[in-house]
């Protein structure tokens, strides 16, 4: 017996990367064996920005607001990835008893929520490119892309800032039964309306603008749509100052994630609500 | 003693209808005060509506006293139903199977289930008809929508939501039908028969906008004749959806009443056939990692 070999314990940051790729790998793999979530992951999408491209196409207008329908519906995949896969995700997981195990386990929650965001990161952005691309398609829709670093650039700073805003909500829905996920469901059409998911963010008032802008896909969006549809993006801030405010709520969401995740946690323990189910 | 028991336990329709939505109003209703629930139901319909109303004055910079704005906007406000219904029931499946894993216990007790997931399905209802009226309410109060309680057709609304509910009723029980067969996994099938319906009824643009090849799929569904329908109750002489402009407002009702018909049936027998096999191959109480 005492001659096997023990097993290796990774610690520090070796066991932080390997929770975060363990919870990743789920997110990956697991559209691969549930085809059906893929289907219904691209098709809702496309069906419902079929019905807001004929709208337009009923009230005539430009072309290009074809296009603003089609980057809207791809960059929603996104938003309801964070909402359901990340802030509604520890609810779930409480749902369905794995919360207690991450609990339990020696590793970083931080690291498992990390390790969601990119598995979501990645598995979504195949889900956004297929809605772009049938999009364009069916609708004729032709992007131009004038800057493709700064694009790679505005992309990449959404999706950071996204998923740090998800991250934090998932700590704060660690207390919440039920109504997380009407909580969730609620997060949707309102925010499509105030981050202009389907129209130009400046048809809004500014002051609506402004306070829609802490949410990542607002701006995101707008400087999107300058730097791919420069004859119809008619910009609400340049593209360089929207990269700036997206950096930075990259940088404060993580960082509120991480304090309220600790804070959550310790509250969620001691009212002994991490193991509660069917609420 | 003896007769009045097997009477007492005797599945009826009507009963298996209201507990279903006694169970429903409770399960969407009793997770939050009364407060946070009113200001739930009514932001995603509102925002929705706004959605499009940014959309419309996006380009034509706000004349919504346009016959096309008005068909638009109570088109989507009534679409609300739609999803309410015939999502709520598949979901009813999903929830009563997977989440709370009672829907065994339902088949074992004396209740018809197709009526008791009708009845899941109506409950939203409620919530539903707040929503329209607070959106029409806005429309009216905030776009000038040129409706009134004295220029609105009562009979014809009222014979014309008698029927769309029905008929979104019974397509939500081929949804659930459906959904008996299948895992968590097809948990957005009613979604996206909503979504379907929202695109080929017409809801938020003219049919003639749809290309030509995809017309006659509008031209199918009951939705399409009871958006019609409302449409027409509301605003007299409206005619806004060009495809139906020529049919009068019995023959549009009429053709309702008939897609109602056809429906039921139809959603009937698909909901028996998947309950039967759901049965035989022991899906009653399965769970798929909800």
């Amino acid at each position: 017996m005492s001659n096997l070999p023990r097993p290796s314990k990774d610690t520090g940051w070796r066991l932080f990367v390997r929770t975060m790729v363990a919870r990743a790998y789920p997110r990956v793999i697991g559209q691969q064996r549930q085809r059906w979530w893929m289907f219904f992951e691209v098709t809702l999408p496309l069906v419902g920005l079929s019905a807001y491209v004929f709208v337009y196409r009923a009230i005539g207008a430009p072309a290009d607001f074809v296009g603003f329908v089609i980057l809207g519906g791809a960059m929603s995949a996104f938003w309801l990835n964070v909402l359901w896969a990340m802030a509604n995700q520890l609810y779930s997981e409480k749902q369905t008893g794995n919360l207690p195990l991450y609990i339990i386990a020696p590793n970083s929650l931080m690291a498992i929520l990390l390790g969601m965001a990119l598995g979501g990161m990645f598995a979504t952005a195949l889900r956004a490119a297929a809605i772009l691309l049938l999009g364009s398609w069916l609708f004729d829709v032709k992007f131009t892309i004038t800057d493709g670093w700064t694009l790679a650039g505005v992309f990449v700073l959404a999706l950071c800032a996204l998923y740090g805003m998800g991250m934090m909500c998932a700590s704060l829905f660690l207390l919440y039964g039920r109504e997380a996920w009407h909580l969730v469901h609620a997060a949707q059409e309102p925010v499509y309306l105030v981050s202009g998911l389907y129209f130009p963010i400046n048809t809004l008032p500014h002051v609506v603008a402004i306070a829609a802008s802490i949410i990542p896909l607002t701006l995101a969006l707008d400087a999107i749509r300058q730097l791919v549809l420069p004859s119809g993006a008619d910009g609400w801030l340049p593209v360089r100052v929207e990269m700036g405010v997206l950096l930075l709520l990259a940088f404060v969401f993580t960082a509120a994630a991480r304090v309220l995740l600790t804070y959550m946690e310790r509250l969620a323990r001691r009212e002994g609500r991490l193991t509660e189910a069917h609420g | 003693m003896a007769e009045s028991l097997v009477a007492l336990h005797r599945p009826s329709p009507w009963h298996s209808f209201r507990a279903g939505m006694w169970l429903g109003w409770q399960i969407e209703s009793n997770w939050a005060d009364p407060w946070v629930f009113t200001i739930y139901a009514v932001l995603r319909p509102v925002s929705l509506a706004g959605i499009l109303v940014v959309m419309y004055a996006a380009i034509t910079r706000g004349a919504f006293d346009s016959p096309v704005f008005t068909s638009m906007y109570l088109g989507n406000a009534f679409y609300i139903y739609v999803g309410a219904i015939t999502s709520g029931m598949g979901w009813a499946v999903v929830q009563d199977r997977e989440h709370y894993r009672t829907l065994k216990s339902i088949y074992a007790a004396p209740v018809m289930v197709p009526y008791y997931l009708i009845g899941r399905g109506v409950a939203g209802l409620v919530t539903a008809s707040f929503s329209v009226i607070v959106i029409l309410t806005l429309g009216v109060m905030v776009l000038g929508l040129g409706i009134g309680p004295g220029t609105v057709e009562w009979p014809l609304l009222a014979a014309g939501l008698g029927f769309g509910v029905m008929a979104l009723a019974f397509m939500g029980l081929a949804v659930a039908g459906i959904m008996l067969l299948t895992g968590s996994e097809s948990w957005a099938l009613g979604d996206l028969l909503a979504g379907a319906l929202y695109l080929f009824s017409g809801a938020v643009f003219p049919l003639d906008v749809l290309p030509s090849a995809l017309r006659p799929i509008g031209l199918v569904l009951p939705v399409t004749y009871w958006l019609e329908v409302i449409r027409r109750a509301l605003i007299p002489g409206d005619r806004g959806a060009s495809a139906l402009a020529a049919w009068t407002d019995e023959g549009v009702l009429a053709l309702l009443a008939a897609l109602t018909a056809a429906t039921a049936i139809g959603a009937m027998t698909l909901f028996r056939v998947c309950e039967r096999r759901a049965r035989q191959r022991g899906l009653i109480d399965r769970t798929s990692n909800y």
